[in-house]
This record gives C-alpha cells, structure tokens and sequence, in this order.
C-alpha cells in the first residue's frame, strides 16, 4: 500500500540504526503510524468485538467470558504410549486433546506395509484399525472432552474410528465435540500428505461435511489451515490468502453438494501460525476475521452471524525454533503465544522447547502448557478485550495485510480458483520463493536468529530426548497382523466391498466407511480403495 | 569439475512418506545455484527408488532429507540399494531432525556428511565442494 506524501513526518529527523526495518515477512514498516495512516471508514472496519466485521474478535466478551482452549498436540508410539501422555496432559490442567498420527497412518498404509518401515510411532501414534483407536481414548469419556485430530487425507477412516469408540462407549454422535484437520488443498499447498488427486480429495472433504452437517452437529468437519503454508516458507500474507483462498473452495464445493451455506458455515473452524513477528501476526488474525466475515457476507450470502466468525486455533512457529541454545525457545514461545492472545484466537498450542530435534519430553510439554497458564492467569492480558484494537501501527498493519492478500485472492480467481492454481503450481512456486528468500536473507545477516547467526556460543547438543524405541515398529506389525487374521474375514471384506461402491457411485462415504472400521477393517486397506477407485497423486516436483 | 569436463551431479531426495520438502528444495535450489547440477526426485521416494535414480543419473552424490525421525531406517537402506546396483561408491549425505546420538550410527552406515538444524546452505555447498569427485574419473 502506497502512502501519501507527508509535508511533516512526525520522525526521520534523527538518525537511524542502518538496518532495513521490515517484517519476518520482510514487510517494510514506517517509524511512526498515527491516525493518517487509517484511511476513513476505519470506524466501521474495526468495528466492536463479537460484531461484524469481528476485527476485534468473534465474541462480545472474549477472554472475560470464557479463556481459550489450550490444546496440546501429542501423539508417539502405540496407542497405549500416547494415551498416557492424553492423560498426563489433562491432569495438569489441560482443556482439550489433540492427536498427532505417525506418518504410515497420515498417508494410508497399515503398520505392516513396506512403505511403513522406519516410521511407525515415530512422530505420532500408529493407528491401523479400530483396536488401536479404543487403546486410544481408552478411560476417557468422549463426551467430557473435545478432541482435535490432525489427519488429512485418511481423516474420513479416522473420524470413522472416533465415531465408533463413542458408540462403544455409549456417547450419542450428537454430543461428540472436536475438531478434524481434513484440509486436503493446503496438503497439496504445504503439508504433502496425500493419497488420491484433488478433485476426489474434495469429493471426500465434503461427504464429511455434508454427513456431519446431519449427525454429528458439533463436530467441525474441517480446519482450513494456514498453519503448515506458513511452515513451508509462505510470508504472513500468502499464509493468510491461502487460507482463505482454500476456505473459498470448500464453501463452493459444499454449495455445488446443496448444503445451504447457513447450515454448514458454522462449523468451518481454522488454524493459524503464529511465528515471531508480534504485530504482523496480531494484524494477521485480525485481518483474517475481517476478510473471511466479508467474503461470507458479500460473496456467498450467509447470514447466521456464526457463518461469518472465522473461529481459530493456532500453534507457535514449530520453524522459528532453534537446536542451538533451546531454552531460548520458551521465549520464542511465550512471544508468539502472546501475539495469538492478543490477535484473538480461540484455542492455542505452545511448542516445546526441545522440538527441533526430537519429540517434546514430559517436561518440555509442562513448561510449554504453563507458558499458557501464566499468559491467562498472571499477565493480566485477558482482563481487556481487544487491548491492542485502534493502535495506529496495529489497524494500519491490519488494513495493509488484508489488501495484499485480496490481491492474492483476485490472482487465484483469475487461474480459476485454488484446485486449478494448484494444478498449475502456483501457490507452491510462491511459497518455494519465499521460503529460500528467507534463507538468504538469515546467511546473508539481514535478518537475524538468536543463536544461529547472531549471538552464539560453542554448545553441546542435549542428549537428554524423548526417544521412540525401534522395536515398537515389530509389536505394532505384529498387532495389525493379528487384527486381520482373528477378524471375520467375510465381514471385513463385504464391508470394503460397500467402501468401493459408495466411492464408485458417489454415494456419501461415512456410512459405509464406520461400518468398514467396525468391522476392523484398517486405514491401509481402506485407503488401498481409494487409491484404486480414485487413482494416486504423485509430488510434481517443482523446485 | 572443470578437470573432469562435466560438472558434479547431486540427487537431492526425499525418503519415506515425510512431507516436508522446504529443506530438500532450499538445498536442491543453492547447489544448482552454485553451479552443481541437481536432480530433485520429489516426495515420497523408497530407498530403491532414489538408488535407482543416482545409477540411472550417474550421480557423484546423493543428498537426503528427512525430518519424520525415520532416518536411521531409510538412510543406511538408502546406501545398501546403491552399493546393490553398483553405486557404493556415490557419496552419500543427508540432513533432519537429527539428535546427536544418532550421528555415529548414521556414520558407521557410511553417510558421508550429516547436517543438522541451522546448517547453511553455503556450509552444504562446500562441503559438496571438498568430499564430492566426479565418479569413475
């Protein structure tokens, strides 16, 4: 955004350090913002909290009326290993779980597989069949707590799973809460997990949708996810645009299913990064409130208040952190959880300050959820709604953030929208741009990261981690095996047998799919139905 | 490389199902820009797959990146799928979430040169520079 010629700048007189003031984004910033740099109308573009257009937040109380969600994510080894950590997480005080998978149960392929090898448990519990997935939850009412799941392009054999552990347990559908990543576009953007191509990765998202919309109505079927473009190297304004741009095309995906968008805008939920920059990522949040509320407003029509707040989870810079000098981590941390305070967030994840080379340990995880306690309960930030609405610096970054992502969102519209602009790389290519512009700048000395290039020392590296034992993959394979072999064989294979012919037909996959998972189906032979009715998607790789 | 009248060819490659590429491309991207000339398989590579490639390219070196914690499996089957087609003698290196515990064994397994978390670019360059030779020169 241009800004006006000013006959008197407020400063400029006195000399400044010779460094070029911008962004992590590498956004240039004035020295001094004042009311000029909020062009009219900006009463009505901040608004009030809880009010259109939800620039300063999606409720009218905020933090006075109920805190955030502090929901650590974890997830290593058997189901029995994280289950433990689940319950290790709530006795301290935490409000919700979230479940990491490994990369054999993110991708589709069942313990045993040879492409399994080496990375079973390893970054996330192994769940093949519906026997891990009771391990899971094991002693934990699934109507007492809400459980997010980061799982993408098996999220349907996994919501499947967590829908049968309830009944299990007596819990009805209906008060089941919680959270499924199932972004499948930022996967093809950032995260890379994928089975089939794009087209049918949406066809998948939006049987999800639609089945939730009916019987699980407290569910969100989706978290439109900025976090992992913003990972791969995105600026803070791509990471926003793509977020959106993909939020754009689930909206029209489920209007094309027929879902009236009333009926299913309120359960869209999403999940921002929050890395270093405090002020870019308070305008970020702020800015992503306002675009997503207009966009709802404007361009699709909605009119239930609750489709129009973008309701957010976000999670600390897993990328800014550093192997050198870790503890300066929990500082890190405690910066970019503050800004996901201020920019309003509705649920939070704090990293550990050891996760740069391993699994967080017990200990890392305590201090990373008490950075969140002490940020509630002894900071004083939660007791004003807002505080940092109507800051010159913060409304003119706010204002700024937003129109270079409309500029993003009217490029994507001219390719034809987020599925062609993805087909034709062009979100990747932004990204790959950024991410070794950044590079650059660190080895270059332009901008800086404590400990790495400026201000080391000479350290050894910790050798006190959590490790994952290797011989947790053979107890893993050997579970899965016994699964197949003692279950009724017929049972499992009619019941893959109606998978395909509801993928076939078009006909929605949930149905079918809990009662595949109750027939102890696994994850790897029902993503083995989707890879051949559906066909594989291979990385193009772009560089 | 202006000895040996062809300049040295890197396969840079992901093993495993770990989907995070920013490293690899970054990595991929400074070697090209160095002058190196660099094949870049693409995700979601087996050990077989990536051996089979370096052969195929008649690579001096392969370059691995994986961050999903799987590298004591997939590096050293990484180094047996090359010694199998013939390729034992093409420098393996590789980067990651690497604790410090697992360099030895990844070094007994023959991995040339492991880098990890704040590496540089330009320390991966000259390493490239200094351990890699054209091959069957």
């Amino acid at each position: 955004m241009s800004k006006p010629e000013r006959e008197v700048r407020p400063t400029g007189q006195e000399a400044e350090r010779s460094v070029r003031f911008s962004t992590v984004s590498d956004m240039e910033v004035e020295p001094l913002y004042t009311a000029e740099d909020l062009p009219g109308g900006a009463e009505e573009r901040i608004g009030l909290p809880g009010e259109f257009p939800y620039t300063r937040g999606v409720y009218p109380s905020m933090y006075r009326g109920r805190l955030w969600t502090m929901r650590q994510f974890a997830g290593f080894g058997t189901a029995e290993d994280t289950n433990a950590r689940f319950r290790f997480l709530l006795d301290h005080g935490q409000t919700g779980l979230s479940t990491a998978f490994d990369m054999p149960t993110l991708m589709g392929y069942d313990a045993d597989h040879p492409r399994a090898q080496g990375e079973v448990g390893r970054e996330g519990v192994a769940v093949s069949s519906l026997v891990d997935m009771r391990a899971l939850f094991a002693g934990i009412q699934l109507d007492r707590v809400t459980t997010s799941m980061t799982i993408n392009c098996t999220a349907s054999v996994l919501l499947a799973m967590y829908l049968a552990v309830a009944e299990e347990q007596g819990v009805p559908w209906t008060a089941l809460g919680g959270t499924i990543q199932n972004d499948m576009l930022k996967e093809f953007i950032a995260q890379k997990e994928w089975i089939c191509p794009p087209e049918p990765s949406l066809r998948i998202m939006i049987d999800m949708m639609e089945f939730c919309s009916r019987e699980v109505p407290r569910w969100h079927p989706v978290s439109i996810s900025g976090y992992h473009i913003r990972e791969a190297g995105s600026t803070a304004v791509q990471e926003l645009a793509f977020t959106i741009a993909d939020g754009i095309t689930y909206v029209e995906a489920a209007l094309k299913r027929g879902l009236s968008i009333d009926a299913f805008a309120p359960r869209l939920s999403f999940f921002f990064n929050l890395h270093n920059d405090f002020l870019e990522e308070v305008a970020k949040l702020r800015a992503a409130r306002r675009l997503w509320a207009t966009i709802m407003r404007d361009r699709f029509g909605a009119r239930d208040p609750r489709s129009l707040r973008l309701r957010t989870h976000a999670q600390t810079a897993g990328v800014s952190l550093t192997a050198q000098q870790p503890l300066n981590n929990v500082v890190r941390v405690t910066v970019q959880a503050l800004a996901g305070i201020l920019g309003g967030v509705q649920s939070l994840h704090t990293n550990s300050l050891d996760e740069t080379l391993a699994l967080p340990s017990e200990q890392a995880v305590m201090v990373a959820l008490r950075t969140q306690q002490i940020l509630a309960e002894e900071s004083g930030v939660t007791n004003t709604i807002d505080p940092l609405g109507g800051s010159w610096a913060v409304e003119a970054l706010t204002d700024r953030i937003e129109a270079e992502a409309r500029t993003y969102l009217a490029r994507i519209d001219e390719l034809g929208g987020m599925v062609r602009a993805i087909e034709a790389g062009y979100p990747q290519r932004e990204i790959a741009e950024a991410a070794y512009r950044y590079q650059q700048q660190i080895e270059q000395g332009e901008k800086t990261v404590v400990g790495v290039n400026r201000h080391q020392v000479p350290e050894e590296r910790p050798p006190d981690l959590l490790r994952v034992p290797l011989d947790l993959e053979g107890r893993q394979v050997d579970r899965v095996r016994r699964v197949k072999r003692e279950r009724n064989g017929t049972a499992a294979r009619e019941a893959l047998a109606r998978v395909r012919a509801a993928a076939e037909s078009g006909e929605n996959l949930m149905p079918p799919l809990v009662a595949a998972v109750r027939a102890l189906t696994t994850v790897g032979e029902i993503a083995d139905v989707y890879r051949e009715v559906f066909g594989v998607y291979r990385d193009p790789a772009w560089l | 490389m202006a000895l040996s009248g062809r300049r040295l060819r890197v396969i840079v490659a992901k093993p495993g199902l770990d989907g995070h590429d920013r490293g690899a491309k970054i990595i991929a991207r400074a070697l090209r820009d160095a002058g190196f000339e660099v094949v870049y398989t693409g995700l979601h590579q087996t050990p077989e797959m990536i051996a089979e490639a370096a052969v195929q390219e008649d690579a001096d070196a392969v370059g691995l990146s994986i961050l999903s914690g799987a590298h004591l499996t997939l590096f050293p089957a990484v180094i047996d799928e090359l010694r199998r087609r013939g390729g034992g003698d093409i420098v393996v290196f590789g980067g990651g979430i690497i604790p410090e515990s697992d360099v030895a064994p990844l070094r007994a397994a023959g991995v040339a040169g492991i880098f990890t978390p704040g590496a540089t670019t330009q320390e991966i360059v000259d390493w490239v520079k200094t351990n890699v030779r054209p091959r069957g020169g």
